[in-house]
């Protein structure tokens, strides 16, 4: 595949990453999470990020993450779905990340490539790495998928987040797409005026000053964008159109919740 | 008519660079005015001004008769009561619509000004059906196209039945039949108690948009008129670069004379 190929198919892979996840179709199916009080799905699935976290046993994680698939099953999240969109992606980087564990973690050999040894608690490392992210990145974006945006910030508010905090986090998600636009399109008008390959330094000199201008770009956006928010009365508090209001099935799945985190972490520890 | 809006001998720079110098006006209340001038006169920055999203350097601004100032904007009782009265429709339709639907942006204003849920509804529904985007209410706003945009960036304003209502390039970059939809509803405000200040550069829409033109030159109003009286002076427009010469030939002669256009007529 060449570079300009690879390149712009990963530009064009994060344009329909980003547009999937802005269009909050899921959060709009009914399903499992979806029924939920917002607040019970940020708190139950941020409880079971932080148990992936600090459990050290692979079997521990595994568990985790198949409640996560039953959960994204429930919530009409396909894992087709997932495996797409967030296991290959999360496993290519933690993958690179995770590989030399395999070689360079002391431990028994139990498969040589060439010189090198895979050693099993180096195999077991990585695995536990892997499995850590993976397990995290489905329950964080299952948390995205199934719930508005807007529900996400104001249960943030709810749980005392600074409000600083919030208006940064709602600024920067709705204008990732923006962005990944904007960076796509320097990035084709800069392959429509390139003939023939540039040495690698000019390559790193071009990708660098595009950078630049893609943060100067992306801070006079943000300061329009809280210009435009504030010019509509926006005080700092995010103010949705549904009232929160716990039932008794929010208070069941959110114990549900915190004692599956607590177990995992007991028993992973 | 009494004023609305009173600016005195009003600076402002960015970082140095001047953007509005010693300028003074008056805005009276119900008054259609369009502010006219070259890329970089002051025109976004006059609005951004007026809806108190920016204070002046030096001078000062009055809305209503009471100051505004960016230490009484912290009181967020007079900020939401200001907001309530004035609503800006920015330039670019991208930086004001950062909601998942256009439901959501259209309710965005009446939530964070804590509307009751009844009258918020109601009022959501008349004004998609106004703009006519009701069909487009579950759409998210960044894949609509640029007309779309501009209406539910309208909509996202006028929602709230604003007192004044400040537009900045509303009809630039568009199509003819979204231009023609925009100016009919600025022409429907006409007569009625709201205030529309409109920045353009477009010359062709001031009859239709305006009863007075303040024309800006270098952060300055260097006049103010009747859209036939400003359309009059040639030697004003050139000056503030808001026509330009045009270069054409008539079989073997070449001439270059003044060239701008208007609905009523299509002058060489």
């Amino acid at each position: 595949m060449s570079r300009n190929l690879l390149q712009s198919t990963m530009i064009g892979f994060g344009r329909r990453l980003t547009r999937t996840m802005l269009s909050e179709k899921i959060a709009r199916e009914h399903g499992l999470l979806q029924s939920l009080d917002p607040r019970v799905r940020v708190v139950g699935l941020l409880a079971l990020v932080l148990a992936v976290t600090l459990s050290r046993k692979i079997s521990v994680v595994a568990a985790l993450l198949a409640i996560a698939i039953v959960l994204a099953l429930s919530s009409k999240v396909s894992p087709v779905t997932l495996a797409k969109r967030v296991w290959l992606i999360a496993l290519g980087f933690t993958g690179v990340i995770a590989l030399p564990a395999l070689f360079v973690t002391p431990g028994r050999a139990i498969a040589s490539l060439g010189s090198l040894s895979i050693t099993e608690q180096g195999l077991r490392t990585a695995t536990l790495l892997v499995l850590r992210v993976e397990t995290a990145v489905t329950l964080t974006t299952l948390l995205m998928l199934c719930t508005p945006w807007a529900q996400v910030l104001k249960a943030l508010r709810v749980l005392h987040l600074p409000k600083e905090a919030v208006t940064m986090l709602a600024m920067s998600y709705r204008y990732i797409f923006l962005l990944v636009e904007t960076a796509g399109q320097m990035f084709e008008s800069r392959i429509s005026r390139t003939v023939g390959g540039l040495p690698r330094a000019e390559q790193r000199r071009m990708t660098t000053r595009t950078a630049g201008v893609l943060l100067s770009k992306s801070v006079a956006l943000g300061n329009d964008v809280y210009l435009a928010m504030e010019s509509r009365g926006f005080r700092g508090d995010i103010q949705v159109l549904s009232d929160f209001r716990m039932r008794s099935l929010d208070y069941v799945v959110l114990l549900l919740f915190l004692v599956a985190a607590a177990a995992a972490v007991w028993m992973g520890r | 008519m009494p004023s609305i809006f009173e600016l005195r001998d009003i600076s402002y720079d960015y970082d140095g660079v001047p953007a509005l110098r010693e300028l003074s006006l008056d805005l009276a209340r119900g008054e259609r005015v369009a502010l006219v001038g070259a890329n970089g006169s002051g025109k976004s920055t006059l609005l951004r001004m007026l809806d108190a999203l920016c204070f002046p350097a030096r001078g000062t601004l009055s809305f209503d008769a009471q100051l505004i100032s960016a230490t009484r904007l912290q009181d967020d009782a007079v900020a939401l009561a200001f907001r309530r009265r004035v609503g800006l429709v920015f330039q670019n339709p991208d930086v004001q619509l950062f909601n998942p639907t256009v439901f959501d942006e259209v309710a965005f204003a009446p939530l964070q000004l804590g509307w009751p849920k009844q009258k918020l509804m109601a009022k959501i529904e008349e004004t998609l059906q106004l703009m006519g985007i009701a069909h487009l209410r579950e759409r998210p706003p960044y894949r609509l196209s640029g007309g779309e945009k501009k209406r539910v960036a309208l909509a996202s304003v006028i929602v709230l039945d604003p007192e004044v209502l400040l537009l900045d390039e509303p009809t630039a970059t568009l199509d003819p039949r979204s231009q023609s939809q925009i100016i009919d509803l600025i022409q429907g405000w006409k007569g009625s108690s709201k205030t529309v200040i409109t920045a353009t550069h477009q010359l062709e829409i001031l009859e239709d948009i305006a009863d007075r033109v303040v024309v800006l030159e270098e952060g300055r109003v260097s006049a103010t008129g009747t859209p036939a009286e400003i359309m009059a002076n040639r030697e004003l427009l050139l000056r503030a670069n808001l026509v330009h010469a045009h270069r054409h030939t008539h079989g073997s002669v070449t001439h270059s004379h003044p060239h701008m256009h208007s609905h009523s007529e299509h002058e060489h």
